[in-house]
């Protein structure tokens, strides 16, 4: 046991010290903050400064174009057209809109002139206002009036509830679908990572040809563990330093900016689903909003947070202990990475089958034949399982999918240091599936 | 009193056996040499006692006892494929070899200071092994397999790959350990780097001992009594005493490889000699191990 917790140490304290596990681990956090301050910058830098210049000749808009916060509607008196571009060369104004004499039902004639390339963004609010405008200009032809028209209007926003055992909860789709998927995606990320690393440690040891002084001390099954140990504590202290730090840094932000983060892809999601109302924010769509989001914090708070970590940690070690094993394996079995790939093959494509299930089929349907088999098959289970939690998974299935995980790992650590044991010490042969399985019960 | 027992070691592979009833003792305390072809098993034998490997059959006894696992710390092993963690730093990793090996953290690094004193390499203790000459890595290697202070130390090929000048200090310092106790097995192919090293040997070929015993005796037995004389005059031997298997003369200078036989001593050739010419050289020609090795190879395939 003292030699093995040497090997895990030194595995360890390498990787925690080389470089690039320092820039990783610090960069990660900052490019976070980056991407939350620099929209949320370019939001209160940019939109300032639009005016438009608009010519009415149809007179219809008079007083109706309401100037906004950063769009500024200015109307002018031209007798002609010319007479309002000349004005307009004079200024620094983002735009002329030209509205000519036209028809309510054949809109057409309308142009907007501009220095520059006008941004798409007040092109469309442009539009959107002289829709709208003419909409309200034809209702009240057919003698509907906007008043009669908001009060038809629709807006339906659903609360999820859960019964269960335990009472009511509030719960969010998007919320649990997004706490499984991050869930999942780490797990998949950290496996591919830190596996690859096992692989690449054994083949630097076949290479540099330590192996054999190295197993004249330990055993070659004190070895392997040694380094999928000492790596999952590379990607283990990876993760904490990240959740720290991007805690750190993106309160700081908040405190030294007192800017609003950007809204989440879940609170994007919702505010998508609240578009379809329309661009002016009405009363109603802002109460609507401030719902959703008060709901979405009731659904976090909400979530199992003790059962979803302990889960989360559990499949993290288990799914990295069941593929780690392999990829060391691969490792021992080949010269150089370039023969890596044959190998390679069968063992990512359960990791990223389930991987694309998960956010497809699974996420859909959460207790459903494909998502219940492959949160129970051990290949399958650290990422699958890991998107049904937030749902809730009856605990029998859980106890079988974790059980099934560890006789999993159980079962490859076993192939690998067979594999481990011969493959090590195998130099300049190329091999294959054939010859792998005659080791597994070779006599050392 | 032998250190290691080989006593009737069989160790086949899928399509080869790689040894084949072997049985020798090593005695403790001698430089030892495991000679043979490439490919006679040697290094197959060597990973049986090193327990990287198990025999089929057979025995090993490591100071009497049944080989076991414990029995690694007492044992330092130098492979014919060399390599350490090339991006560690040398200090480090001669620590990390040496706590492998069962010494504790205070213990390793105070024999490191020794050997830094030794090999006087002090300045390159922070650098990575990445950074060091191909010599200077050798030499880092050979100490991290004697920093433990074996009792067996068994070297795979020891010389390929050094220059003569650490060579010869790595030869110097094998004999110092032999002189504080430790046995030194030395495996090669090339016999004649050995040769005047080794107290015993083994001889392997095709998987199968060929012969084993002190040097010394090994050579008595196959020593053919025949001396090499160069001297100044005419030789013309006629005595029935000696054999004369090769003669030049240039100059009046004569070169004979000359034979005893029906027991004459070396002390009657002399006489007969001196009486006839002036001898400038006197020399028994002994069989080299690789000579013996050729004969005896020659003898088993005949036989």
């Amino acid at each position: 046991m003292h030699k093995i917790w040497l090997i895990i140490q030194r595995e360890y304290l390498t990787r925690v010290r080389k470089k690039s596990f320092i820039i990783m681990t610090f960069l990660t956090p900052l490019l976070l903050a980056a991407f939350m301050v620099i929209p949320a910058w370019l939001a209160t830098v940019s939109n300032s400064d639009d005016v438009v210049m608009v010519l009415d000749e149809s007179g219809l808009f008079a007083d109706k174009l309401e100037s906004k916060e950063d769009l500024k509607i200015i109307p002018i008196a031209a007798s002609s057209l010319e007479q309002a571009k000349t004005a307009y060369q004079e200024t620094d104004y983002t735009a002329l809109l030209h509205i000519p004499k036209f028809d309510l039902d054949t809109p057409e004639g309308i142009r907007l002139y501009s220095k520059k390339n006008t941004s798409l963004q007040v092109k469309f609010r442009l539009e959107n206002m002289l829709e709208k405008e003419i909409e309200s200009q034809r209702f009240m032809a057919s003698g509907i009036d906007r008043e009669m028209l908001n009060k038809m209007k629709a807006n339906v926003t659903m609360t999820t509830v859960n019964l269960s055992e335990s009472g009511e909860r509030d719960s969010n789709v998007w919320v649990t679908s997004g706490a499984g998927i991050t869930g999942a995606v780490i797990i998949y990320f950290f496996i591919f990572l830190y596996g690859v690393q096992i692989m690449r440690g054994v083949i630097e040891e076949k290479t540099n040809r330590i192996v054999e002084v190295m197993i004249s001390s330990v055993k070659p099954f004190q070895l392997m563990m040694g380094k999928i140990v000492g790596i999952a504590g590379v990607g283990l202290t990876q993760f904490l330093l990240w959740v720290v730090l991007s805690a750190i840094v993106v309160s700081g932000v908040q405190a030294a900016f007192g800017i609003k983060p950007a809204p989440t892809p879940i609170e994007q999601m919702q505010a998508g689903r609240d578009l379809a109302t329309g661009e002016e924010s009405t009363q109603t769509e802002e109460t609507s909003q401030a719902t959703t989001i008060s709901e979405v914090s009731s659904a976090i708070s909400n979530l199992n947070f003790p059962l979803l970590l302990g889960c989360f940690l559990f499949y993290f070690l288990g799914g990295y202990l069941l593929y780690g094993s392999l990829f060391g394996a691969i490792g021992a079995a080949v010269d150089n990475e370039t023969d890596t790939q044959q190998f390679m093959f069968p063992i990512t494509i359960p990791l990223i089958i389930s991987f694309i299930m998960s956010y497809t089929v699974v996420i859909q349907n959460p207790d459903g034949p494909v998502a219940f088999w492959m949160s129970i098959i051990p290949f399958t289970s650290p990422i699958v399982m890991m998107v049904r939690i937030p749902f809730g998974v009856p605990a029998s299935e859980l106890l079988l999918s974790m059980g099934l995980l560890i006789l999993g790992f159980i079962f490859t650590t076993w192939i690998a240091s067979r594999i481990y044991r011969i493959g090590i010490l195998m130099y300049g042969k190329k091999i294959n599936y054939k010859e792998l399985s005659k080791w597994l019960f070779y006599r050392v | 009193m032998s250190i290691l027992k080989i006593d009737g070691v069989t160790k086949r592979y899928a399509n080869h056996t790689a040894l084949d009833n072997v049985s020798f003792d090593i005695p403790a305390g001698c430089i030892f040499g495991l000679l043979g072809p490439n490919g006679a098993g040697k290094t197959s034998l060597i990973r049986i006692i090193t327990q990287i490997t198990g025999a089929d059959s057979g025995e090993i006894f490591f100071k009497g006892e049944k080989l076991r696992p414990s029995h690694i710390k007492s044992m330092g092993y130098l492979p014919e494929e060399r390599g350490l963690y090339k991006k560690m730093k040398v200090g480090e990793q001669l620590l990390y070899l040496a706590q492998l090996k069962g010494l504790t953290k205070d213990e390793a690094t105070a024999r490191i200071k020794e050997w830094v004193l030794r090999f006087e390499i002090k300045e390159w203790m922070n650098k990575n092994i990445e950074d060091l000459s191909k010599g200077m890595q050798q030499k880092v290697q050979f100490m991290a397999t004697v920093m433990h202070e074996p009792s067996l130390i068994i070297l795979d090929e020891p010389f390929s790959g050094f220059d003569p000048i650490n060579a010869n200090l790595i030869k110097d310092e094998i004999l110092r350990l032999r002189d504080n106790g430790a046995t030194i097995i030395f495996s090669t192919h090339r016999m004649e780097s050995v040769e005047e090293l080794c107290d015993n040997i083994a001889l392997i070929n095709r998987s199968r001992k060929v012969l084993d015993g002190p040097v010394r005796e090994i050579k008595d037995t196959y020593k053919t009594d025949t001396y090499q004389v160069i001297g100044n005059g005419q030789l013309l031997i006629t005595s029935p005493d000696f054999e004369v298997l090769e003669q030049h003369d240039n100059h009046g200078v004569f070169r004979a490889s000359i034979r005893l036989l029906d027991g004459a001593s070396p002390n009657d050739l002399l006489r007969y000699l001196i009486q006839r010419v002036e001898v400038h050289s006197f020399v028994e020609l002994v069989p080299s191990i690789n000579d013996i090795f050729i004969r005896k190879v020659k003898e088993t395939y005949h036989a």
